[in-house]
């Protein structure tokens, strides 16, 4: 999908007066509007929902795999992709359990939880980056089988568990009476906001997006800042891997299967686009909290799982189709104007 | 925008103080949460329940998540707490990992227990199971072996290689092949279709390739059987290579009336949804609390008691029910 | 002309020598596997994936992706299989037909989201996978309809045999010589290639980018309603959850046949390898005696292996034409 970019947008935006309706057709703005409205809706439909306590306890069930969002967010505003997060998570999960069943101090397994998720974010960066010819979809693709498959290879048909208690706690457990995991991911929430959109590395990844060639020519490291991005997301699920282990204080390889879909629904709900450069993080943490609820309250009156896989998979489609038709409809206006001036 | 959230989420929480207790009274809820949705056998079982529930004058809340997972069924778990149902019967997907919210929902008041697909002892307070899987790994095996004439090499197509039912009933059928009156016939594999069609179809394909002689198959698992049935007609193998297995009779009527599979096991999983939507009623009534020698009456299924298994306890339906092409025709639309 | 020649054999060459050797290192631990039967049975088995790849890689070249084929399957499968139940005198026939139309509905859907909606392919097809799966599940009532209540003409569309061939295998091979003619003499086939490649280029030559974009999905859908079909005869049962995650593997057998994800470029030779190597794959693992938890890893590590040979061939052949240029 191509846009035209008008040649002379630059100077035409700073030369315009701040408008309200233009700053709040904003996507972000959209995903506030829409949150509201699932809140209103959810309130509506059970009464069970406005408590505190649920409010509080429906956030460790969708926020493990928000911390994956955050470097997925990168990764597509770079114009690429990663489907084998959902593995990395297994498999840093089952080597972390398996380490702590074979003598390893809980909190060095946790460590080597987190070095192995590093690992292969490592592992798909560098191949991505040596094999340009390659996309990420396919080296992700053929990586997530692997992953998945050692987990196999190591666990076979077994669960480990039996943490030690203090580990249950991560997903468990409150800070005063906010869960500990909405404080972790509101930490890195704000490090990943505040690299992409306040350091120079935030705006190389965008230039990166906006065109590759540009970007390399004009001395961006890009292949660094890949394999960066690509092992930040490694780390990321390696956390998720920390977070659902505690919640199920067990792990088997087969855990975390389907996360990379829902990881990727949120981030386009987000507004970050596929075809790179363009997106914001506010938007995908604005998606994590708008889907978790909306899951929430419908599940709080039994919804069927097949209706709410129709009603989040129309929520995507029309929750993206709507700007777009605005976009257009301003779009024709502005071609018909430039036709009437004779271009 | 991102100190508007924080607010926002605030005035939510305030207004949420305002709204605590104002829940009315309502009838109990007894809640059940199935493996997967779209499952033929998973309906009936949910079915039982409800009709035990409607039987008892309580409401039923019937639960299943899109895909076989554990992460699904925690989330669940957690809905249901919310709604401060009475009781929560499980169909695991997964043995330990539902433990901690499981755990949870008992803080909470809730009664546990598992049904079918077991969750660890200490995750709920009884376990309903459709029949014994002493028996079933055993009955399995006499079956093949007396369809086989006494001798030949055997394999078992199973579902995943995780689900912990599978993994007993085929333990029990090696337990069972180590009786000396078994010493010509020879288990040569287990194989995982994962209870994915296409994966059975090509696992069934492959054993038969592997092993040339190979005379006996057990499936106990629904879409391993069929899987297999379908491969057996499909090759003309019918006598040359016998199945048996726990298999769903409308699934398995094509193959048993054909003569391809003389004859499989199941259970009917309305009586376990049933049974287990009673004992539900008992734990929230008090009459049992889930430790050996406690009692209760089940409705149409007459007296229950609860008997040790492992570290918990169990109840027990029956015995595995034989499906043959004499009574196909009367259960193949039943379920 | 004898430089392409040369270079079309030299960049299928590193997927059928990996086939090769892979046939010859399975032959040698099992000896039943380049069996006749054997290799009817993988033909078979790879038949519908094959039918699927040549959809996707039109998908593909365009620059786009369709991941609700394994959603439309199953629905087309589902509501296919439903008819011939409860009519029993449907003919196989028309029963294809049904489930091939469905397919090109839910295809126009996806195609018309991505074309007039300018919904991005990822985004309409994943949310539209969500659609169709909860619907096939509503369809099915929680239900699956099983091999006694298919008449048995239905479930021959699957078994039957065509001059010593299996029904599917002459499905998939009539499929691929329209898709052959389609793609390399067909004007609206060469189109698809040129919004692939250059889109803006293309639309100003005057050719409907929206048309052809419509076009690719709808020929998707429909090929994923007739898999749909043919799944549900060669198993002889219908499941709601049928195919879950079956688009995946046909993204593999694509990207395997060197159809580029960036759009513009992907042969008909090059899918069709793709799709017998992951046929092998699947029709191997279980011959072999590995244990099943290394068969995850065996498939992956082959995959990413096939895919890098791929890349390296690639570039030795890009390098060969720009030497080629020097002046």
């Amino acid at each position: 999908m191509t846009r035209e970019k008008n040649p002379n947008a630059t100077t035409v935006e700073l030369s315009q007066p701040f408008s309200l309706a233009k700053f709040f057709f904003q996507w972000e703005w959209m995903l506030v509007v829409l949150f509201l409205l699932v809140n209103l809706l959810n309130v509506n439909l059970s009464p069970y929902y406005l408590n505190f306590d649920n409010l509080k306890d429906a956030l460790p069930t969708f926020l493990d795999k928000a911390f994956i969002v955050l470097p997925m967010v990168f990764i597509i505003i770079l114009g690429e992709f990663d489907i084998s997060v959902g593995s990395i998570v297994a498999l840093s999960s089952v080597v972390m359990a398996l380490a702590f069943q074979m003598g390893l101090p809980m909190e060095a397994a946790v460590g080597l939880c987190l070095l192995v998720g590093t690992l292969c974010g490592m592992f798909n960066g560098i191949i991505i980056v040596k094999f340009k010819e390659l996309s990420a979809v396919i080296v992700t693709l053929a990586t997530m089988i692997i992953f998945r498959g050692i987990a196999y290879i190591l666990l076979e048909d077994q669960a480990a568990g039996h943490f030690p208690s203090w580990f249950k706690g991560l997903s468990w457990g409150y800070v005063g009476d906010v869960p500990t995991i909405l404080i972790v991911f509101l930490v890195f929430a704000l490090l990943f906001g505040w690299v992409l959109h306040k350091t120079a590395l935030g705006r190389r990844v965008y230039a990166i997006g906006n065109n590759v060639t540009a970007a390399r020519f004009s001395g961006i490291k890009v292949d660094r800042i890949k394999v960066l991005i690509f092992t930040s997301a490694g780390f990321m699920s390696a956390v998720t891997a920390l977070f659902l282990t505690s919640r199920m204080g067990s792990t088997r390889p087969n855990v975390a299967s389907g996360y990379e879909l829902e990881v990727i629904t949120m981030v386009v709900l987000g507004g970050v686009s596929t075809s790179g450069g363009k997106g914001r993080l506010i938007g995908a943490v604005l998606a994590v909290f708008l889907i978790g609820y909306l899951r929430n309250g419908l599940g709080l009156i039994n919804v069927p799982a097949q209706v709410l896989l129709i009603i989040i998979g129309l929520l995507l489609v029309v929750a993206v189709m709507v700007p777009n038709l605005q976009w257009n409809k301003k779009r024709a206006l502005r071609h018909g104007e430039r036709k009437k001036e004779g271009k | 925008m991102k100190r508007l959230f924080p607010k926002v989420l605030v005035a939510l929480m305030v207004l949420g103080f305002l709204g605590v207790g104002t829940v009315s009274a309502a009838p109990l809820k007894y809640a059940i949460i199935f493996k997967n949705t779209g499952n033929p056998y998973g309906e009936k079982e949910m079915e039982g329940f409800k009709n035990a529930a409607k039987e008892l004058g309580v409401e039923a809340i019937l639960k299943a998540p899109d895909q076989p997972t554990a992460e699904a069924q925690i989330q669940m778990i957690q809905e249901l707490i919310a709604q401060k149902v009475s009781v929560i019967a499980m169909v695991a997907n997964d043995y330990d990992a539902l433990q901690p919210a499981l755990e949870k929902a008992k803080a909470a008041g809730i009664k546990v227990l598992s049904l079918d697909s077991a969750v660890n002892a200490a995750s709920r307070q009884v376990h309903i199971n459709q029949a014994d899987p002493e028996r079933i790994g055993r009955v399995e095996v006499q079956a093949i072996v007396q369809m086989i004439g006494g001798k030949g090499e055997i394999a078992v197509l199973s579902a995943t290689s995780q689900a912990s039912n599978q993994n007993l009933w085929i333990d029990w059928m090696k337990t069972e092949l180590k009786d000396p009156k078994y010493k010509d016939v020879k288990l040569v594999k287990v194989a995982y279709g994962d209870d994915l069609r296409d994966k059975s179809v090509s696992e069934m394909e492959g054993l038969l390739k592997s092993y040339p002689n190979l005379k006996g198959v057990i499936a106990p698992t629904t879409v391993g059987i069929a899987a297999a049935g379908k491969v057996i007609t499909d090759k003309k193998l019918k006598g040359k290579v016998h199945l048996t297995g726990l298999g769903l009779p409308s699934e398995m009527a094509e193959y048993i009336q054909s003569g391809v599979c003389e004859w499989m096991y199941l259970w009917n999983p309305l009586d376990v949804g049933y049974l287990a939507g009673y004992a539900a009623d008992a734990l929230v009534k008090g009459t049992i609390t889930g430790k050996a020698g406690d009692k209760f009456k089940a409705g149409k299924l007459g007296n229950k008691v609860v008997i040790a298994d492992g570290d918990g306890t169990q109840v027990m339906l029956g015995d595995p029910f034989k499906f043959d092409a004499k009574n196909i025709a009367d259960w193949k639309k039943v379920y | 002309m004898a430089d392409f020649k040369a270079a079309f054999r030299s960049r299928d060459i590193g997927l059928l020598g990996l086939i090769v050797v892979l046939a010859v290192l399975v032959q040698s631990l099992n000896p039943s596997f380049l069996s006749p039967e054997n290799i009817a049975d993988m033909t078979k088995n790879t038949a519908i994936l094959a039918i699927l790849s040549i959809g996707m890689m039109l998908v593909i070249i365009t620059r786009g992706i369709d991941l609700s084929i394994g959603a439309t399957l199953a629905l087309s499968g589902m509501i296919s299989a439903q008819t011939v139940a409860t009519w029993q005198e449907v003919s196989p026939v028309a029963a294809l037909l049904l489930g091939t139309l469905i397919g090109l509905a839910c295809g126009a859907v996806v195609g018309g989201l991505v074309s007039k909606g300018k919904v991005l392919p990822i985004i309409a097809s994943l949310g539209l996978m969500n659609v169709f799966r909860g619907v096939t599940f509503l369809v099915s009532g929680g239900k699956w309809v099983s091999a006694n209540q298919m008449p048995d003409s239905f479930k021959a569309i699957a078994t039957s045999d065509f001059l010593g061939l299996n029904t599917l295998i002459w499905v998939a091979v009539m499929v691929y010589l329209i898709a052959y003619w389609f793609v390399t003499w067909n004007r609206t086939g060469r189109q698809i290639y040129a919004v692939g490649s250059n889109p803006d280029s293309a639309q100003i030559s005057g050719i409907n980018n929206n048309r052809i974009l419509l076009l690719v999905y709808v020929i998707m859908g429909g090929l994923s309603g007739l898999a749909g079909v043919l799944w549900v005869s060669k198993f002889a049962s219908a499941q709601g959850d049928t195919a879950m995650g079956f688009e995946l593997s046909v993204v593999a057998a694509c990207v395997l046949g060197g159809v580029n994800m960036a759009g513009g470029s992907g042969r008909i030779s090059g899918i069709l390898l793709g799709a017998l190597l992951l046929g092998i794959l699947n029709n191997a693992l279980p011959l072999v005696d590995v244990s099943p938890f290394w068969q995850n890893f065996i498939q992956g590590t082959i995959i990413l292996v096939a895919v890098l040979i791929n890349a390296l061939v690639k570039r030795r052949f890009n390098q060969r034409i720009l030497q080629k240029r020097k002046i």
